[in-house]
């Protein structure tokens, strides 16, 4: 019931304010209703440890097809709600004043907060899918109605990414349901994980490729990446917000969930192509970040390049990697979050993100330096921050994996040349902080005024969050290593 | 209490005599009445259709019956015929202005009596279509319908543009139709039969030469292929479409198109066992899905865009003909109907205001948000957004491919579904993001509200509970154990 709370607690609301509901005010509710029930579920009824699905409930749909909608979580689909659920009350705390359309502005951002609700708690393939799916067309709207620079071909530049890469995820989601023996088939997990033993090798690797590919282009995987920056750098702060936090995390979550433990062998089939392509998004993506000249594009950028270290986990193969890619993915989620909230904040005061004509604002925004100094260094993923647990896992379970002082195999030369990602991004982000808020503040800029002080409750959460899983690491672990676990004692 | 399934048809008919008759006997009542009516007894026929004894034909049937089947299949589609004209006669009623505007008579409203009653008579057609088993009733059923659409295609005669479509279909329809017969009468010289069942037994003994039957079925198909406008049979499309009244168009393309299907699948039955076939409709498919998709990019009228779409959805249904999968088609079909009827629903009342370019939807969800909502579902759901109709039918349409193995035919429709998000999203960026030139609301009368509320409803219900159409596409247990003829 919880559950089904969370799920349609969103997409209610987002109906009830294009009926006419007071805009702003049903939003925050909703969101504060959703954050405080995936609290709950999170405190209260989560029993950590255990394996298999927790809270959960089935609706038949169709027989034929032995569709269901069944919706349950566990470890893993737990987090990406709390992080869901923590990003999107910041997007609409943070959504300032809306000019037009104010109503379809609110119902869109909820829309999509409720399909990547719906798709991260569903245990049934063909919802997961759908759900997902569900924010792709209030997502060309934020961004054409409302978005700003080049929006328009940046919202068709998304949409029809997004559309392509999702139709081949339903190729390969269909060619899953079709390798399984006639009497298993079933668009359960749970059924499918049963099931899996059963695929045979070569069905595999081609699933996973598919898989890969569809997946891939919703998560800006090199080369599919380029819809992402000039998607994010048009849209408003909010749907970047949502975006890049949650949405962008579904095809991370669907190669956890699906692709590793179903298709084993079929990962490790197109793994040396997978870390290739990772690398770009590590090394080149990053290098292209470092060229960026607007804010907006470079944080876009660096939410692509911050993809290839998770691939890098989930490619590792070994547990400690795959827990720390679900790490990074809820910190890369909330940092980045982060970021663009401030980003929109800042354009709205100077009416640029570029970054030569910034400067000095420092000394007007100290509230908003500071923010963003923090959210820049958990971005950089300084010790003490979420995205260091993480990446710091990933790199070592990725070394880890065939270790052997004679000789390197591609895990650790692929560990040694993500290492460097790291110092990419501490350039590109410590010289962003330096060409925004340091030096001489300019004539122009005298007059901006600092964000508000309200925004120091969203921005606290998503702070606290970062910090609470960068000390307590074993806090998150503890919740989703047990799904991850199951992944690897069945070898 | 059950019926024989002939009745509806009769039932049908007699409708539309008695509308006829309406109007000729008393001049002086609303010609709107007459609209009425006809759905009344439409709808009246379509709850009848749930009442149905069952009814098979086999191969050994004779007389009446060897003709005429009741198989779900048939039933199911004389449901979607009666839904389509009962939909398009609400559609007629918003038109009706337009039709009394542009045609000559004595009256205020001549004419209009013409045009509430002729698409009873084409749904009689389609559905005795949907029941034939034989290359005669075939020829015949689809004559009628063919018949009463020549009529009306170019039934607002003083618009320039209706004449030339109205010609145009014309000669083309004639022309296919005479590729009809004379397949036909290859089949029936090469098998000596023309009932399909036995076309099917006579085809597989050994005795038989298959190249003449093929030259015979390759004429049929050319001839369904223009029913369904499948490439390269598809030039009349977009000019028909775009001169017709906006009702018909929506008949043409919804009803004519299921039609053509049905009999496709029917026809292709006992002709799969030959590769020619299988792989000529592949060819033709990928033609259709390649054409229909990237003409539709480009243009800037809604009528002609749904035409070029109507295309490129005839190539994704011709994928699950291709792969044998009746139920797939099937279920496309009604996603398809619901649709396009709701798109072509708040074009006729939009289009009465301004006009039917997309430029003339711009700023529509500011002047009327119900209209551009509906609008909106439509595009979606034709550009395969989940929890829509539409979505769901690709997805049964891609699986029977995967199932199949048509790996080229697979990869030209993912690449194809991307260019359709282009165009049916051009219409809701219209819609929802630009500047209307005026701020004035578009009427909307209570009965199309209503009717596009339905749809809307119909759309979001079968996107996500799509068993009712699958049970009712098979026959149950029960109904086969008792076999009445």
């Amino acid at each position: 019931v919880i559950l089904l709370f969370i799920v349609f607690c969103p997409i209610v609301a987002a109906l009830a304010i294009l009926a006419g509901a007071p805009a702003r005010r049903t939003a925050l509710w909703a969101a504060g209703f959703t954050l405080a029930a995936t609290a709950l579920a999170y405190l209260g009824g989560f029993e950590a440890g255990q394996r298999g699905f927790q809270f959960v409930s089935s609706y038949p749909i169709s027989s034929d097809w032995r569709i269901n909608f069944t919706i349950g979580i566990d470890g893993l689909s737990l987090m990406m709600l709390v992080l869901t659920a923590v990003v999107t009350f910041a997007a609409i705390w943070f959504t300032g004043e809306i000019s037009r359309h104010e109503h379809a502005f609110y119902a869109c951002l909820l829309f999509i907060a409720g399909g990547a609700m719906g798709a991260f708690a569903s245990l049934d393939l063909f919802f997961f899918y759908a759900f997902h799916e569900l924010a792709l067309i209030p997502t060309f709207l934020l961004i054409g109605i409302w978005g700003s620079g080049n929006r328009e071909a940046a919202a068709w530049k998304i949409t029809i990414y997004l559309a392509t890469g999702s139709f081949i995820l339903l190729l390969g989601l269909i060619m899953l349901y079709r390798s399984v023996p006639e009497a298993a088939r079933s668009f359960d997990f749970r059924a499918l994980q049963k099931a899996a033993a059963t695929i045979p090798a070569d069905a595999q690797g081609n699933i996973f490729l598919v898989l890969l590919i569809g997946f891939g282009i919703l998560i800006s995987l090199f080369p599919f990446h380029t819809w992402a920056p000039e998607a994010y750098a048009s849209a408003p702060a909010p749907a970047a917000m949502l975006h890049a936090g949650v949405l962008k995390k579904f095809g991370l979550y669907g190669l956890l969930r699906l692709a590793l433990p179903l298709l084993p062998q079929g990962a490790q089939q197109w793994n040396t192509l997978l870390i290739v392509l990772l690398l770009g998004n590590i090394i080149y993506v990053g290098l292209a970040t470092i060229a960026q000249k607007r804010l907006d594009w470079m944080l876009g950028y660096s939410s692509v390049m911050h993809m290839g270290y998770i691939f890098l986990g989930i490619a590792s193969g070994t547990l400690l990697g795959t827990n720390g890619a679900a790490v990074l993915i809820f910190a890369h989620g909330i940092s980045i979050a982060l970021l663009f909230g401030l980003a929109g904040e800042i354009r709205q005061r100077t009416g640029t993100l570029v970054l030569a004509n910034l400067g000095g604002l420092g000394k007007v925004m100290p509230r908003a330096a500071l923010a963003f100094g923090v959210a820049a260094f958990a971005s950089i993923g300084l010790p003490g921050f979420a995205n260091f647990t993480g990446e710091v896992m990933v790199l070592f379970g990725t070394f880890r994996n065939g270790a052997n002082p004679d000789r390197f195999t591609i895990f650790q030369i692929a560990t040694v040349l993500a290492l460097w990602g790291v110092v990419i991004s501490a350039v590109y982000m410590l010289r962003a902080y330096r060409q925004i808020f340091m030096g001489a503040l300019r004539e122009t800029w005298k007059g901006v005024t600092d964000i508000p002080r309200t925004l120091r409750a969203p921005i606290g959460i998503l702070v606290a969050m970062s910090l609470w899983f960068g000390f307590f690491p074993q806090s998150f672990v503890r919740i989703v290593s047990p799904t991850f676990k199951s992944y690897f004692t069945q070898k | 209490m059950t019926i024989g399934a002939p009745i509806l048809e009769i039932e049908v008919l007699v409708i539309g005599l008695f509308v006829l008759m309406l109007e000729a006997f008393f001049e002086r009542i609303d010609k709107r009445t007459l609209a009425y009516t006809a759905i009344f007894g439409l709808a009246g026929v379509l709850a009848a259709s749930f009442f149905l004894a069952p009814a098979y034909a086999d191969a050994a049937a004779t007389g009446f019956w060897s003709f005429y089947t009741a198989d779900p299949l048939a039933i199911f589609f004389k449901r979607f015929a009666l839904v389509t004209t009962i939909l398009v006669l609400v559609m007629m009623i918003d038109y009706a202005p337009i039709v009394r505007e542009s045609v000559h008579g004595t009256t205020h409203q001549s004419g209009l009596g013409e045009f509430f009653a002729l698409p009873i008579f084409t749904c009689v057609g389609l559905m005795w279509m949907a029941s034939a088993i034989d290359f005669v009733m075939i020829f015949v059923s689809l004559e009628l319908v063919t018949m009463s659409f020549y009529v009306l295609v170019s039934f607002t005669r003083r618009n320039p543009a209706t004449l030339e479509a109205g010609v145009k279909y014309l000669i083309l329809s004639a022309l296919s139709t005479g590729f009809l017969v004379y397949g036909i009468t290859w089949i029936f010289g090469v098998t000596g039969e023309t009932n399909l069942a036995r076309v099917a037994t006579a085809l597989a003994s050994p005795a038989i030469e298959t190249g003449p039957a093929l030259f015979g079925m390759v004429l049929v198909l050319i001839a369904l292929g223009f029913k369904i406008a499948a490439v390269p049979f598809q030039m009349w499309v977009p000019d028909v479409y775009q001169g017709a009244p906006t009702p018909v168009t929506a008949f043409l393309s919804v009803g004519s198109k299921a039609a053509g299907f049905v009999v496709l699948l029917r026809v292709l039955q006992p002709f799969f066992m030959l590769p020619q076939m299988e792989r000529l409709l592949t060819v033709i498919a990928l033609l259709t899905l390649i054409y229909g998709n990237l003409a539709a990019l480009p243009q800037s009228n809604l009528k002609r865009l749904l035409a070029y779409s109507s295309i490129a959805h005839a190539g994704y249904l011709l994928i699950g003909v291709v792969s044998l999968a009746g139920e797939a088609v099937s279920f496309y079909l009604v996603a398809y109907l619901l649709m396009t009827l709701l798109s072509f629903t708040v074009l006729v009342v939009v289009a009465k205001q301004t006009g039917d370019n997309i430029e003339d939807f711009n700023g529509l969800a500011k002047r009327s948000p119900f209209l551009a909502f509906a609008m909106l579902i439509a595009m979606a759901s034709l550009a395969g957004v989940p929890f829509t109709a539409g979505f769901l039918g690709k997805f049964f349409i891609f699986d029977a491919a995967l199932r199949h193995h048509q790996t080229t035919l697979i990869v030209v429709g993912v690449i194809t579904v991307a260019c359709g998000f282009y165009y049916y999203l051009k219409v809701v960026r219209a819609m929802y993001w630009e500047a209307s030139a005026n701020d004035v609301a578009v009427p909307l009368s209570g009965l199309s509200r209503l009717t596009m509320s339905a749809l809307i409803a119909g759309i979001i219900f079968l996107g996500v509970y799509p068993q009712p159409v699958l049970n009712a596409l098979r026959p149950s247990n029960n109904d086969a154990a008792a076999v009445v003829r």
